[in-house]
């Protein structure tokens, strides 16, 4: 692959009415990456990934999407990208293969038929390519919007929650074929909330409230973070977790099957708790390096919902 | 790169039409309307009424008055229901609705006739209906004049004479114009044709934004000109079925007569479908959801048939709403249509009808593909 990066935006500002909704964003996006773009609801994903491919335009900053500036070519980078929505946004009333089909001609795929065929086939969904798009059961209709939006081969896909709401089987499944797709060279963008997802990517970004916090590669977030993690096992943790949780420095704990893991990023208040905590001589503690696992749920939870309250318009 | 791509459009328009069969309520209705206001309209156009109920204020209690009121009663159109003392009573009924009629002999009738004098039988008529009560007021001074020419017979055959011996004075109420029964067809077209196209073609457009589907339709290369004729052009079909059902049934069913010249009707309907289309485009851009565009769209539609001269007569309307009414595609395509249809209008007559449409035309597309994104923002 090139060394150019896949998506590379700066200052990327969106403001609807009043509200900013994404405010002054940076992001570089190496090519052939699994990049994970992390952050609460209503923290502007949905929004910058609709700026990088055209869909809205931005009120400031600039960027270029597989070579192709934001703002003038966004129908050279519409070509080449797949873009999985949030909502599905399939035709619930075609059937299966009549929306691949429309897909197929939209992008002036040569071979239309045997492509989806292809597809169809591919999904096994060959036999129920006649069935309404509607009726397809959440899953299917996640691996269904995928394929759809690959058939005219692109080289980025930008990947909107694209497991919301979908059985845990089946997003393993889908994972499958996103670090497939990645193996072949297609770079992915990929928006989530969960921790399990946000651990298979290369790279992480993290916003709030329209600001990018973090951006690092994954094995480097826990120490950006400055998480300092001490394992807890013993007797009665579940009333041990009660009592840490509205100690000084103690900002989570989480329960891994017969262990506590307490972190803080306050060192010294944390020290002084797990000291006391020690002396009790109830539950064996133990300092551990801080990984990836603690660092996501740190930053799922200690993040509320971005939607603010006093917001004039519906959320798109 | 390419400003449109047939092979993007085609896939926009099949598209359009495979929704357009799945959706049986739609469907139905682009059909089932038409035909059924043309039947509730048509069978008030077909039926001449009949036993309007009449009241008669007696001056002259004369053979010769009986006989014309017999006359008339005979005719089925009316019917006598009572009698007033004056006109304020008579005016008073008109008003309430008690009557359709008042008929006023008056005094010394029978004297005015024997003497050649030619004396005035005063109709006021509740015009405010004029279907109901045109093709009555059409045959009264006929049902007149025979009744009188059986009475005056013997002697007095000569004043029955070759002039009528009484003048039938009518006194329209409410609606001085009147307004001829069969020219209903050929607004109903317009009314029709306006209230589906702008409403399907608005409800399909932003459907597409609400269900969240315009998001990935914009995702792809499509073009804005692709997908506005890519979705509008299935509607235009549909106004010519609707238009060939409603012609059908008209001239099947109620024997309205196509006097004029096809094509000046074909290449004037063509346009006004594709002013209504356009129109129905300019709302979708304004609405966000498919109730709103409904309800703009009916918020048009209501003007279109106030305004338009298919409920009252154009040049009876005061000055202001002649001018909203010459802003609407629907007033040109009336007076198109009823050239053509009953009048036996020629492509030569209607041009200036064409261009008044033509011109809206301009100003709502123009409009519309200024408002047109093809981001979400
Ligand atoms: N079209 C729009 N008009 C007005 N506000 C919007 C629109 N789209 C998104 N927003 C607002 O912008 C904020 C960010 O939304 P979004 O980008 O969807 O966040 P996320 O995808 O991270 O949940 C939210 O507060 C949302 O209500
Ligand atoms: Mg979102």
């Amino acid at each position: 692959m090139t060394d150019t990066p896949a998506i590379k935006v700066s200052g990327l500002t969106k403001r609807f009415g009043k509200k900013t909704v994404v405010d002054g964003f940076d992001m570089e996006v190496p090519a052939g990456a699994i990049y994970g773009f992390l952050g609460p609801n209503g923290s502007g994903k949905t929004t910058t990934i609709r700026m990088m491919c055209g869909l809205l335009t931005p009120d400031g900053g600039e960027g270029q999407c597989l070579g192709h500036d934001i703002r003038r070519e966004p129908a050279r980078i519409k070509e080449n990208v797949g873009y999985m929505t949030q909502k599905f946004s399939l035709y619930t009333d075609l059937t299966i293969r009549e929306n691949l089909d429309f897909m197929a001609r939209m992008y002036g795929l040569k071979n239309r038929r045997r492509v989806v065929d292809e597809t169809l086939r591919d999904l096994g969904l060959f036999e129920r390519g006649g069935q309404l798009a509607g009726s397809l059961s959440g899953g299917w209709k996640q691996r269904l919007a995928l394929a759809a939006c690959l058939q005219h081969k692109p080289r980025l896909l930008l990947l909107d929650e694209p497991t919301a709401g979908v059985d845990p089987k089946a997003r393993r499944d889908f994972w499958d074929e996103v670090r497939r797709l990645s193996r072949a060279g297609v770079t992915v963008l990929v928006s989530t909330h969960y921790m399990d997802e946000a651990v298979q990517c290369d790279h992480i970004t993290y916003i709030a409230y329209g600001k990018k916090l973090i951006s690092a590669p994954a094995t480097e977030i826990p120490a950006r973070i400055g998480l300092k993690t001490w394992r807890v096992d013993g007797p009665d943790l579940t009333g041990l977790e009660a009592e840490l949780t509205a100690r000084p420095g103690v900002e989570q704990v989480a329960r891994f099957g017969a262990v506590l893991h307490v972190s803080g990023t306050d060192e010294a208040a944390l020290t002084a708790t797990v000291a006391a905590q020690k002396a009790r001589g109830t539950h064996h503690w133990q300092e551990k390096p801080a990984e990836l696992e603690e660092a996501f749920i740190y930053l799922m939870t200690s993040a509320v919902d971005n939607f603010a309250v006093d917001i004039e318009g519906e959320a798109a | 790169m390419n400003i449109f791509s047939l092979a993007r459009f085609l896939a926009i328009l099949v598209k359009e039409f495979i929704q357009m069969r799945r959706d049986r309520v739609t469907f139905a209705m682009m059909i089932g309307v038409p035909v059924m206001q043309l039947l509730l309209f048509g069978y008030a156009i077909n039926t001449d009424p009949h036993d309007l109920p009449t009241l008669i204020e007696m001056n002259d209690d004369s053979p010769t008055a009986r006989a014309v009121l017999a006359g008339m009663e005979v005719s089925e159109y009316f019917e006598f229901t009572g009698v007033v003392t004056g006109p304020s009573e008579g005016d008073r009924a008109l008003r309430d609705g008690r009557a359709n009629f008042v008929v006023a002999i008056p005094p010394d009738f029978e004297r005015d006739i024997l003497r050649g004098h030619v004396p005035s039988l005063l109709v006021s008529a509740d015009a405010s209906d004029p279907t109901a009560v045109g093709s009555a007021v059409a045959a009264l001074q006929g049902i007149v004049d025979a009744a009188l020419r059986d009475t005056l017979s013997g002697p007095l055959q000569a004043v029955a004479g070759t002039s009528s011996p009484v003048s039938v004075v009518v006194h329209r109420q409410f609606n001085p114009e009147g307004v001829t029964a069969i020219n209903i067809v050929p607004g109903l077209l317009g009314i029709i044709l306006s209230m589906t196209m702008v409403m399907i073609t608005s409800v399909a457009m932003v459907r597409e934004s609400e269900r969240g589907t315009m998001e990935a339709l914009i995702a792809t290369p499509a073009r804005p000109l692709e997908v506005m004729l890519g979705k509008i052009l299935p509607y235009v079909l549909v106004g010519y079925v609707q238009t060939a059902v409603f012609l059908g049934f008209a001239g099947g069913l109620f024997q309205v007569p196509f006097n004029g010249d096809g094509l000046a009707f074909f290449a004037g309907f063509n346009l006004y479908i594709v002013v209504n289309l356009a129109l129905g485009f300019l709302i979708s851009t304004v609405a966000r959801t498919q109730m709103q565009a409904m309800q703009i769209s009916f918020f048009t539609i209501l003007p279109t048939i106030l305004l338009s001269g298919f409920m009252f007569p154009f040049a009876g309307m005061p000055g202001w709403a002649q001018v909203l009414g010459t802003a609407l595609p629907a007033t040109h395509f009336l007076r198109l249509t009823r050239k053509v249809m009953l009048k036996g209008g020629e492509l030569a007559d209607v041009t200036g009808d064409m261009r008044a449409m033509g011109v809206i035309l301009a100003v709502i597309t123009l409009v519309a593909m200024l408002r047109y994104r093809q981001t979400l923002d």
